[in-house]
């Protein structure tokens, strides 16, 4: 790829990534499946920001969700049930030059892996979080997940889900150190790019909960908000989400929301009915975990060779 | 005393603020009139003059004690000054020479039991001695004082030569009531002349109760054959504190470092370096609680020890730490960087450790929020190219059970260090005892192989941990070791390692991966792949947990599974075929051979030596490796008449109800060698919650010769 810089000389990148160079294995989803989507928004994220696939890693849980580190060609870790994001931090933990994305969904992060999610936003290191939010047990076939709006019938609860869902916004906004906060539909491309571009490019977790359509085992969910866009509202900002008339058009309700603002976030996370879709809350001054995690990576041998010998100084005779 | 070191010439001084004071105690029957003892200010802060002003005042308290004897009734007097005089022979006597000498010091829990304890011991292996502690820990932070069960302490064995176990009953225990000692009399840690140094605040306590125990328990300590000494230890440390609960300690400590000629500099250091976080004014406290205990017994304890090192048995450079203290080292003589835990008993002191040190090679330790976030983390960092350390106990192995099988099955590198505790569930998480060995080979659904080493001794709690990185990452497999909560509180002197940075690990890889060659590219004959590490270009594949092929794609199909299966365990195979066989301690035949792993080495060993020498044909065996198994076990084996496992885990008493050939559980080692062997491995178990003593080792080799014997008489 050529580029013209400022002074007219040519810029001749060594590489030059396209989309396929993010491209892995066929995607092996259902059709109509929301997850298609969403690969694709992360593929084209990838190549927008030129990150080496070889320095890249998606790390997964387990579940629909889970399965994207194979539809990507990049480096990959698809390991056990609610139990990606620990994973995911001790890869930065000690290998800052890494770029760490995590693809989970709301059995994987909500239920099992509820623990390492409230930590991970609190550690805020520097990963891309995306929660493929279907509402339900894919996967293992149509069980009642903590975001299963009531009375959906699933094969564990077959007269409707017993309980309110979860709201993972307001919990993930009450968590202490949390510093990027977002939720999108999987169906709306511009404002996925948009977002999940953000996220990529925000320092420190950032938490985008995906709002993903299952046609397979609860369609009715997906297709309700689809038909009802009234039920959602789009938050822009200069220092948030900005998209075109276009895409605004599609959404009857708007606001303007500073995502600095947190407990601003937190109201329209909480406001009933209406689903805030954009950047709720984001904070580039959080601290980091993996600043302090990489403490000493840059250590000579001779350095670590006498630092050794101190340490057995201190039990010597 | 000896007068080599600059507390050598201090008798009958003691030094308050910088002042020094002259002290001498007074003959127990004049006490009422005379008080403990009589004691002066020399105005002085030279202690060569003090040592020069001393003996006017001492020739005048004489005469006093003498006054106050005759105007008491005469046969007071002549017991009075017959007991001064006995001292005064002792004293001039010197210390006594020993080869070796066991102590134990029980408190309630908080008194600084422990710490006088691990100074004790640290102190003696500073000089030269061979040292083992072991500490009685209750589970509770704070149990109720004076509980039996809630005794808290330390057992400190301290020889001429190297000391490599517990030891049997103790010489001298000392006490800071009289129901803790009840507890280590229930479990027979005193023998008949025993010496007790028993704090007698509790005679003059206001509760009767307390004085009734008390008094009931003074005469059943002497019935027991134990000898009691009284001792005014609250008495003579609220001469100096408000509140000697916190103090005592080192009262007690300095009062031992008397008894046992130990060095006053190196033990003043050690306190210096436990309370260097709280300021002067606290160390200063404690330096001088410690000289009050150090003059005290040396006015008022007859006796005294010296235990000598030859030259020989001196340790060239030596380090003196605990095992969870070597493992840290370990960690970072392994070159790891990171250790990802969570609380647990009794490995989180490894972790504090480590936390305190880590930084010294650029190391970091993550708390993570449960168990089985510590691994996954230490999994993520081994995954991107960082061989990372787990530290935990037998409940988090429980929990990390699952990253273990993932481990295992993708094939990644990791540490694991299990500090055994008792089980099952939370079973006594501050006691030893071997129970994890099964679980930590078979605790995973389907085949999880993976190399599974036993330290032995606290240099192995170092040595291993390097080793086990190199293993982890040519074998790309996770390896545990294990070791136990006496091996982790255990001090030991042992010869400092020569570092060396080929034991660290190499850089990460970043060079170019051969798009060729798959990520699991299993060699055919030993299992043995190369791994692509994120950041190494061509080298991208995903990892999962799945079943997959030697792309490390999914692949649910019969053969790609037996294949895997068959490459993960060809590596155990492969380890395998590159070890010796184990040495045998003794002879290479004979009538008994015994079977140990971990901590029991040095009391196992202990007792087999005791019983050659009496003539009896035992040899033992102790195994480093249990996954694999190190080679020619079988034969080994056939060398004798009998092989046995002694472990500290549970088996059926083969005598106990209903308990028959076939009904009978084995002890865990037995089990395994049982299978490996297809030989008639017998066991003797028991979770007593405590190390083994050789004594009891011993019996066990006793008796079992004795039944063989018997069995041959029978049969003839």
């Amino acid at each position: 790829m050529f580029g013209l810089k400022g002074d007219w000389s040519l810029d001749v990148k060594e590489r030059y990534f396209t989309l396929d160079d993010y491209c892995g294995a066929e995607p092996r989803w259902c059709t109509g499946c929301g997850d298609h989507g969403i690969l694709a928004a992360v593929h084209r994220v990838c190549r927008d920001s030129q990150v080496k696939p070889e320095k890249t890693v998606a790390v997964s849980g387990i579940g629909c969700s889970s399965r994207l580190p194979h539809y990507m060609n990049t480096y990959g870790f698809h390991g056990l049930h609610g139990r990606a994001l620990p994973v995911a931090c001790g890869i930065k933990s000690r290998r800052p030059d890494l770029d760490v994305w995590v693809a989970t969904g709301d059995g994987d992060c909500f239920s099992i892996g509820c623990a390492h999610w409230i930590h991970a936003m609190r550690y805020n290191m520097d990963l891309t979080m995306l929660v493929f939010d279907n509402g339900i047990y894919g996967l293992t076939k149509k069980q009642t997940s903590p975001t299963t709006p009531l009375d959906v019938p699933t094969n564990t609860h077959p007269s409707g889900a017993l309980l309110p869902p979860l709201n993972p916004l307001t919990v993930t906004l009450g968590i202490t150190n949390v510093s990027f906060v977002a939720q999108i539909v999987d169906w709306n491309a511009p404002l996925r790019h948009e977002v999940i571009m953000k996220a990529h490019e925000h320092k420190g977790t950032s938490f985008v909960r995906i709002i993903q359509r299952c046609p397979v085992y609860v369609e009715a969910i997906g297709k309700k908000l689809q038909d009802e866009p009234e039920r959602m509202k789009l938050l822009t900002h200069e220092k948030g989400v900005q998209v075109d008339d276009s895409v605004k058009r599609l959404f009857p309700n708007h606001a303007e929301h500073d995502p600095s603002d947190l407990a601003a976030a937190r109201e329209l996370a909480q406001a009933e009915g209406v689903l805030p879709l954009g950047i709720l809350y984001q904070n580039p001054d959080a601290p980091c975990y993996d600043a302090m995690s990489s403490i000493g990576l840059e250590m000579s041998v001779d350095e670590k060779l006498a630092g050794l010998n101190t340490a057995l100084d201190h039990f010597a005779i | 005393m000896s007068g080599t070191n600059s507390a050598g010439d201090t008798k009958y001084l003691f030094k308050r603020d910088k002042t020094w004071w002259v002290k001498l105690a007074v003959p127990r029957p004049l006490r009422d009139v005379l008080g403990y003892d009589l004691r002066q200010s020399l105005h002085t802060h030279d202690i060569e003059t003090a040592r020069e002003a001393r003996w006017a005042t001492i020739e005048e308290f004489r005469n006093k004690i003498e006054q106050a004897g005759q105007a008491a009734a005469p046969g007071t007097t002549d017991t009075a000054k017959s007991g001064d005089k006995d001292m005064q022979e002792k004293a001039e006597q010197g210390p006594l020479e020993v080869s070796q000498q066991i102590v134990e010091i029980v408190s309630d829990s908080g008194e600084g039991a422990q710490k006088c304890g691990q100074i004790l011991g640290l102190v003696s292996g500073k000089m030269g001695n061979g040292v083992w502690t072991v500490e009685i820990i209750p589970a509770e932070i704070q149990p109720p004082a004076r509980e039996r069960q809630g005794a808290s302490g330390i057992r400190v064995r301290m020889g001429s030569k190297y000391v490599t176990n517990m030891g049997n009953e103790a010489d001298m225990a000392v006490a800071f009531n009289e129901q803790v000692l009840y507890s280590r009399i229930m479990n027979r840690a005193y023998k008949k002349g025993t010496v007790v140094l028993l704090e007698n605040m509790w005679a003059a306590d206001p509760d009767e109760k307390i004085r009734k125990q008390y008094a009931e328990a003074l005469e059943d300590f002497e019935k027991q054959g134990l000898i009691v000494h009284e001792l005014p230890i609250q008495e003579e440390c609220l001469k100096l504190v408000k509140d000697p609960r916190k103090g005592k300690n080192m009262f007690v400590l300095g009062m031992l470092c008397s008894i046992y000629s130990r060095d006053t500099d190196k033990a003043k250091e050690e306190i210096a370096k436990i309370f260097r976080r709280k300021g002067d004014k606290v160390i200063k406290i404690n330096h001088d609680l410690f000289d009050a205990g150090y003059g005290f017994a040396r006015e008022n304890i007859e006796y005294q020890f010296r235990i000598d090192t030859a030259e020989e048995d001196r340790l060239g450079s030596a380090v003196v730490m605990n095992g969870n203290q070597a493992a840290g080292l370990g960690v970072m003589a392994a070159g790891i960087e990171l250790v990802a835990m969570y609380p647990i008993t009794p490995a989180t002191s490894a972790s504090h450790y480590l936390a305190d040190d880590f930084h010294l090679t650029g190391g970091f330790v993550h708390q993570a929020e449960d168990e089985i976030a510590a691994v996954g983390f230490a999994v993520g960092a081994s995954y991107a190219g960082k061989t990372a350390c787990t530290i935990t106990s037998g409940p988090g192995m429980a929990l990390k059970t699952e990253m273990l099988g993932l481990a295992s099955m993708a094939e990644v590198p990791l540490v694991i260090i299990d500090v055994q505790r008792g089980g099952p569930s939370t079973g006594l998480p501050t006691k030893v005892e071997q129970g994890d060995l099964l679980s930590c080979l078979y605790g995973m659904p389907g085949d999880s192989p993976k190399i599974l080493l036993a330290a032995a001794t606290i240099s192995e709690c170092f040595h291993f941990v390097i080793m086990a990185r190199e293993l982890a990452e040519a074998f790309r497999t996770p390896v545990i070791i294990l070791t136990d909560a006496n091996l982790a509180t255990g001090v030991q002197a042992i010869e400092r390692p020569a570092v060396t940075d080929e034991w660290f690990a190499p850089p990460v890889d970043q060079s170019a991966w051969d798009e060729e060659v798959a990520p699991y590219n299993w060699d055919e004959t030993t299992g043995l792949s190369e791994r692509p590490i994120p950041g190494m270009r061509g080298g991208e594949y995903i990892l999962t947990g799945l079943a997959h092929n030697r792309n490390s794609k999914i692949a649910y199909d019969t053969a790609s599974n037996q294949e895997g299966m068959n490459m993960r365990s060809r590596k155990l195979a492969a380890l395998a075929d590159t070890m010796k066989p184990p040495e045998i301690h003794g002879d290479p035949t004979g009538d008994l051979l015994i079977v140990g792993w971990g901590s029991t080495l040095g009391a196992i060993e202990e007792a087999v030596d005791l019983a050659r020498a009496e003539g009896k044909k035992v040899s033992s065996v102790h195994l480093r490796f249990l996954s694999p198994l190190e080679p020619g076990l079988k034969q080994i084996f056939s060398g004798f008449r009998k092989v046995k496992t002694i472990e500290l885990n549970y088996s059926d008493a083969p005598d106990a109800p209903l308990i028959t050939a076939e009904t009978r559980r084995y002890s865990q080692l037995a089990l395994v060698l049982r299978a490996h062997t297809l030989l008639d491995v017998d066991c003797w178990s028991i979770v007593p919650g405590h190390p083994l003593s050789p004594a009891t080792i011993g019996q066990v080799i006793d008796e079992t010769i004795e039944d063989m014997e018997g069995a041959v008489a029978c049969s003839a």
